[in-house]
């Protein structure tokens, strides 16, 4: 993990934030739970790609632990409420990860889980990317890369007009960071001086065909954040106590907005998919199924 | 125009609290009353407009009503994904308001025509498409997209055009013509900064002899279905004049109305800007007389038709 001694350095600087903001809430971060419902998650995923044989399985397993951090820890969103202007907003950015949404969204009760079986079937309410106003807990249509995080920004602005303090969460992919329109909403949201916002770009190191860093030159990818003004720190993705941690904690204290570079793993959690960009397309078979289902230890 | 949006734009900020103006680093000095009055609602988004059109639907999908301001091109076909996307998928209420429709600016060059934004636009679901013809006709669009609760273009002119009106337009609303003038075998159909032009068009006409009727076509989505049917059912012969490619725009709408109703109008005429850049030099005065739009050249062709 590149860095990751930084990574550290950075969570401790957070606690001692935390413990400054007499705002922010200290919930104590269940670890064993997160990573249970993260497995979960990863289990379900792999179903729905198999029952409806739809690519992106990958990408969708390499956001799982964050998915899991926001929606079990950080986020105050309530599937009771689901229009509650109060709410936080979590944005998919990287809509292609849909699968991990609606499973995320399922399990919390946003609708029933038997609604995942519908998943890309015809005449559904799941297809292959997030759809507008037609889901409960879907708070964007994406698909289309490098839209989320305006929007997002377009919220937190509505968000700061009106005095209220909910926060706005936008999950990027790193491919998705080739798109113009990311690095003109960094600079935007920075001028803007939108401490409520928080990306977290899963940085899987792989987009649809090739190696991130071979394609556009993405890194140093903090450092480019950093240049943008924004508050960055880089961690382990996977790591779901850092990940809950550094999300509750927004504000972070900085006065900025604040970007999480998390490394992840595509297709994290199977051992026959892991950094395996095949996999961005593939779909499992049913043996795949059983044997991903194994190893997360759901069976 | 743009003097009047602005204007009317600072008025509606004072009655309507979820007004918030978004400008792609434009309008020097235009929007200074409206910064003083309600500066915590004014946001310089910059040479940036695809974030600028992504931000205004985050805005107007949390009770905002944000509006999106900059040069046509840049306003429209440059982040054409974020409308279609962000703003009309999603229904946002964002309106977006363009300044220099046409050959406005003809003098800078086709990176700053604009003479295919309607087509593209108006091709979209959920967007509504009105392009006043003076000033007056652009406090009321503005007025009535504020009115009502969906996806809103605004295709001004620049400044200066004549006024037709004589205050805002009291029977303005989205998807209904404005009668100028009466008439009773000529049916002119302007939109937009043509407007003038078509009254010196009128002019022409009944110094001949004819008795034109001109209307402020000023939606071009959704059509006027009552107005078009009069005006294929009663009158000899039927023109829509913009400045606007004649592909898509709303000659293109109304030549789409026409088949679809199966109509066989006795003469239909279309005016508008060919298919080709236009790369001379010069202002639009020159530019429309290039292009066979002035007054003098539109009433010549529909005499001829009528010969």
């Amino acid at each position: 993990m590149p860095q990751s001694g930084s990574a550290i350095a950075t969570l401790s600087e957070v606690s001692v934030d935390c413990a400054m903001n007499a705002s922010a809430k200290i919930k104590t971060v269940d670890v064993a739970a997160l990573k249970d419902v993260a497995a979960r998650l990863r289990g379900k995923v792999i179903e729905m790609s198999h029952r409806a044989q739809t690519a992106h399985l990958a990408s969708s397993l390499s956001c799982c632990d964050i998915v899991t951090a926001a929606y079990w820890h950080a986020c105050r969103i309530g599937s009771d409420r689901p229009s509650d202007p109060m709410r936080d907003r979590f944005i998919l950015s990287k809509g292609h990860a849909a699968s991990t949404l609606y499973a995320a969204l399922a399990f919390k009760g946003f609708y029933p889980i038997e609604l995942l079986e519908s998943f890309c079937k015809n005449g559904g309410l799941l297809a292959e990317h997030p759809p507008a106003n037609l889901l409960p807990g879907v708070e964007a249509a994406t698909g289309s890369l490098g839209h989320g995080l305006p929007i997002g920004i377009g919220m937190a602005l509505a968000a700061r007009l009106r005095g209220e303090r909910n926060r706005v969460y936008a999950l990027l992919s790193d491919g998705e960071c080739n798109e113009g329109s990311v690095w003109e909403a960094a600079m935007f949201a920075a001028a803007q001086v939108l401490e409520n916002v928080c990306v977290i770009v899963d940085y899987n190191k792989w987009q649809a065909t090739a190696r991130s860093n071979e394609t556009l030159a993405l890194a140093p990818l903090r450092d480019k954040w950093q240049a943008f003004g924004w508050d960055a720190t880089e961690i382990d993705g996977h790591d779901i106590g850092a990940l809950a941690t550094l999300l509750a904690n927004l504000p972070n204290g900085s006065g900025k907005p604040f970007a999480i570079i998390a490394h992840t793993v595509k297709g994290k959690g199977v051992s026959f998919m892991e950094d395996d960009n095949n996999w961005h397309y593939r779909a499992p078979t049913a043996d795949e199924v059983v044997k991903a289902h194994k190893e997360l230890g759901l069976i | 125009m743009r003097n009047a949006f602005a204007d009317e734009l600072t008025k509606l900020a004072k009655e309507d609290h979820r007004v918030v103006m978004l400008s792609g680093d434009i309008g020097n000095r235009l929007f200074d009353g409206f910064r003083v009055a309600h500066a915590e609602r004014f946001f310089n988004c910059g040479v940036a407009e695809a974030n600028m059109m992504g931000v205004a639907a985050g805005m107007a999908m949390s009770g905002l009503r944000p509006i999106a301001y900059t040069i046509t091109p840049f306003v429209t076909t440059r982040c054409l994904e974020q409308i279609r996307v962000d703003v009309c998928y999603h229904e946002a209420p964002v309106i977006i308001v363009a300044v220099g429709a046409g050959l406005s600016y003809a003098g800078l060059g086709p990176t700053h025509h604009s003479c295919e934004d309607i087509s593209f636009l108006r091709s979209i679901p959920n967007m509504v498409v009105i392009c006043p013809g003076d000033a007056w006709e652009v406090r009321a669009a503005l007025r009535a997209a504020l009115g009502q609760d969906r996806p809103v273009y605004i295709r001004m002119g620049k400044k200066g055009e004549p006024l037709v009106h004589d205050g805002i337009p009291a029977d303005f609303a989205i998807g209904r013509a404005i009668t100028v003038e009466e008439g009773r075998d000529v049916c002119l159909l302007s939109t937009g900064n043509m407007l003038p032009e078509t009254i010196e068009v009128a002019q022409q006409l009944k110094e001949n002899g004819m008795s034109p009727k001109v209307v402020s076509f000023h939606t071009v989505k959704p059509l006027d279905d009552v107005c078009l049917e009069k005006a294929f059912k009663e009158f000899r012969l039927v023109a829509t004049i913009e400045e606007h490619s004649l592909i898509g725009g709303l000659g293109g709408a109304v030549a789409e109305w026409v088949v679809d109703n199966a109509i066989t109008p006795l003469k239909f005429l279309r005016f508008g800007t060919k298919d080709a850049f236009f790369k001379m030099s010069g202002e639009q005065k020159f530019a429309r007389e290039q292009l066979g739009l002035t007054s003098r050249q539109i009433a010549g062709r529909i005499l001829d038709a009528l010969a």
